[in-house]
């Protein structure tokens, strides 16, 4: 007998299917399997989405840079030596620090991170003027308060000054407010040492809020604060003969692959370092590297991606109940039709077709059940944010309270491949589960079944 | 087509089972041969191995020892895709308790060892003949009208009768009924062994397995099972 599709298994499949009411629950319990899957690995992949997309919009592809606060000298000429590289797109030099912050009329304040940046050249690494609110469009402008462009403007995380609402939105002045804050930092020397030791140890400098940056990073968007570079040099004790920075943020063309390109830096930055080994301060080299975005946000990232591996994990747990459910429900369904199995041998069916015809039977569930599952799943997500919007508005309820949260929307743009991934994964759980009832049927003796008393 | 031409032999049949501790030997050395177009009955008391040996004769159970022909071939060197195309195409199977698929209709279980046999295309070419053959087999048994009806909605007279039908349907050489009209009232049953006689004088070789010796009677030979063997063989 040949071995294949068969109109009678076919016809088995789907009619147990129909007709045989247990199956139901396999179907109802693989959609179910499937809903939450698709819901939660949707929702969680658009997440750790977002957060990648987020800091790699904040570093640019590649960073050369050191996390001494001395940071490294001759900076422009490397500078100089990247941009002229062809796989190069841009490079923006960064000052990154430590400060303190009080608004002018207080001594009372906080701590904050600094970044001293070029704005043109930094947009043009990073996505900082997309994170502008009022200059955006205008980033030439950013360090200058639209109330008097000649003061000392500085741009502060959105956190730093708005309170973030209940639907993670913010509430806008139609210009920034005329707000003086003093600056404070503590000016090192190449070497490390206090460069104001014998005057007044700290630089202090008002500043005037020109903008806002919204990255979408909770930790930066609550404490960093943008100076112009040339005033963060100033206030860090990096100015001087040989002016240095902490790192320089590098763009790659859009068609260099992240790695290649890093591995090119890293070569020019090696060659780069062998021709200062001679210079006066070959040695604020010496701690700096060269590490793509990934590797430089490491910490960040990596928290996210290991929640999403516990995820995964988690679902693979559901996976294996959803095996043990199909198990059951066709080792009954099977122990139920022992006597089809009987007749189906007697007329000359061989075992390889009878397993053929239950692991059908699986398929079909499978396939089903991914169906609905896929689909229910597809419009929850459709509706969510409409559904919690609801949810709070009646109810008070959030899934993430957005005044911690920094997103806006539940991410639930449902991607084609984690679709098909799910659905095909959800089918190989119902075959893994009617393996072995299969496998039992096919190997029943037709004897045993169709007989009362063998004798 | 000769009646003296041996379709079925068994030379030797030996069969055993485990029964709990001990072994049961139910077919202890029988000899059995069967020629084309007979209707045979074979009797013998509960436990004797009637049934056994219809299985061997099959292809559904393998003796212990001794040989079973069809044609003059061995059945024991048919690998398993010979075996199962015999069981497909030479013999067909009447069970005491009819067993027909309840999630088909009473065309489709008499369609069902056609279909079997053939693969999607296979049988979409041939739907139409087979289908037919089908409707054949069913008027010659009185159940044109029950064609659509699932096998609940039958009587058990009327389900002997589509398990006949599900047996002929591929043309089989040897029909083989175990008990066909043990689970039927004896006016059904009448009506079933009509039916099997019918069928033999229009040539069909038929096995019957039945412990009743009146129902034996509409055969046209009987041959009793004792004590593993066939008495007086």
């Amino acid at each position: 007998m040949k071995h294949g599709l068969d109109v009678y298994k076919i016809i088995l499949a789907s009619r147990y299917l129909v007709k045989r009411r247990i199956t139901y629950f396999a179907i109802v319990a693989v959609a179910l399997c499937v809903f939450i899957v698709v819901v939660v690995m949707t929702v969680l992949t658009g997440l750790v989405s977002d957060f990648k997309q987020a800091n790699h919009g904040f570093t640019g592809d590649c960073v050369v840079g050191t996390e001494s606060l001395v940071g490294f000298a001759y900076f422009q000429e490397l500078a100089q030596k990247l941009e002229q590289q062809e796989y190069v797109e841009a490079v923006s030099p960064v000052i990154k620090s430590y400060a303190f912050l009080s608004p002018v009329w207080t001594e009372r304040g906080r701590g904050v991170q600094i970044l001293g940046i070029e704005p043109v050249r930094h947009s043009r690494v990073t996505n900082f003027e997309r994170t502008l609110h009022y200059r955006k469009g205008n980033v030439d402008k950013a360090f200058e308060p639209v109330y008097d462009p000649n003061l000392p403007g500085c741009v502060l995380g959105i956190d730093l000054v708005f309170e973030r609402g209940p639907e993670g939105d913010y509430t806008f002045d139609s210009s920034p407010i005329r707000v003086g804050l003093a600056i404070t930092c503590f000016p090192l020397t190449a070497k490390g040492a206090l460069a104001r030791a014998a005057t007044g140890l700290v630089n202090t400098k008002t500043f005037y809020f020109s903008d806002t940056s919204h990255t979408g990073l909770a930790r930066t968007d609550n404490s960093l604060v943008y100076l112009p570079l040339e005033q963060a040099q100033l206030m860090c004790g990096m100015d001087g003969p040989a002016p240095r920075v902490s790192a320089l943020y590098v763009k790659f063309k859009p068609d260099v692959a992240l790695q290649t390109g890093c591995d090119n830096v890293a070569s020019l930055w090696q060659n780069f370092k062998q021709q200062k080994a001679e210079a006066k301060y070959a040695y604020s080299l010496d701690t700096v590297t060269v590490q793509s975005w990934k590797e430089y946000r490491r910490g960040f990232v990596a928290a996210m991606e290991k929640e999403e591996t516990m995820m995964i994990v988690m679902f693979s747990l559901v996976g294996i109940t959803t095996v043990f459910i199909v198990f059951v429900v066709f080792y009954m369904v099977i122990s139920h039709k022992s006597k089809d199995i009987g007749v189906l041998k007697s007329i000359g069916v061989s075992n390889a077709n009878i397993m053929q015809l239950f692991m059908g039977f699986a398929f079909s569930v499978g396939f089903l059940g991914s169906v609905i599952g896929v689909l229910l799943g597809w419009l929850f997500l459709l509706k969510m944010n409409q559904i919690e919007g609801w949810l709070f508005e009646k109810f008070g309820f959030q899934l993430w309270d957005r005044t911690i949260y920094a997103i806006g929307d539940i991410p639930s743009r449902v991607e084609f491949q984690v679709l098909v991934t799910i659905t095909l994964s959800a089918i190989v759980t119902c075959l893994m589960g009617a393996l072995v009832p299969s496998w039992q049927a096919a190997r029943l003796s037709p004897v045993e079944t169709l007989h009362v008393s063998r004798l | 087509m000769s009646k003296n031409d041996i379709i079925l032999r068994a030379k030797e049949l030996h069969k055993s089972y485990r029964m709990g501790a001990t072994r049961v030997n139910v077919l202890k050395g029988l000899d059995f041969a069967m020629e084309r177009g007979r209707f045979v009955a074979v009797v013998g008391a509960s436990g004797s191995g009637k049934s056994t040996l219809l299985h061997i004769l099959g292809g559904l159970d393998r003796p212990d020892k001794g040989v079973v022909q069809f044609e003059g071939r061995d059945l024991a060197r048919l690998g398993a895709a010979q075996l199962n195309r015999y069981r497909n195409k030479k013999v067909g199977f009447v069970f005491q308790f009819y067993h027909l698929l309840d999630e088909l209709s009473v065309l489709e279980n008499v369609c069902l060892p056609a279909m079997a046999a053939k693969s999607v295309a296979g049988w979409f070419a041939c739907r139409s003949r087979m289908k037919k053959r089908a409707e054949e087999l069913l008027a010659q048994l009185g159940l044109s009208e029950r064609a659509k009806h699932k096998p609940y909605q039958l009587s058990g007279g009327e389900r002997q009768r589509v398990a006949i039908g599900r047996a002929l349907m591929n043309e089989p050489a040897v029909l083989l009924a175990d008990e066909p009209t043990g689970n039927l009232d004896s006016a059904t049953g009448n009506g079933i062994l009509d039916v099997l006689e019918k069928l033999n004088k229009a040539g069909q070789t038929i096995v019957m397995v039945t412990h009743d010796e009146r129902i034996a009677q509409r055969a046209e030979r009987i041959i009793t099972l004792a004590d593993g063997k066939i008495q007086g063989a």
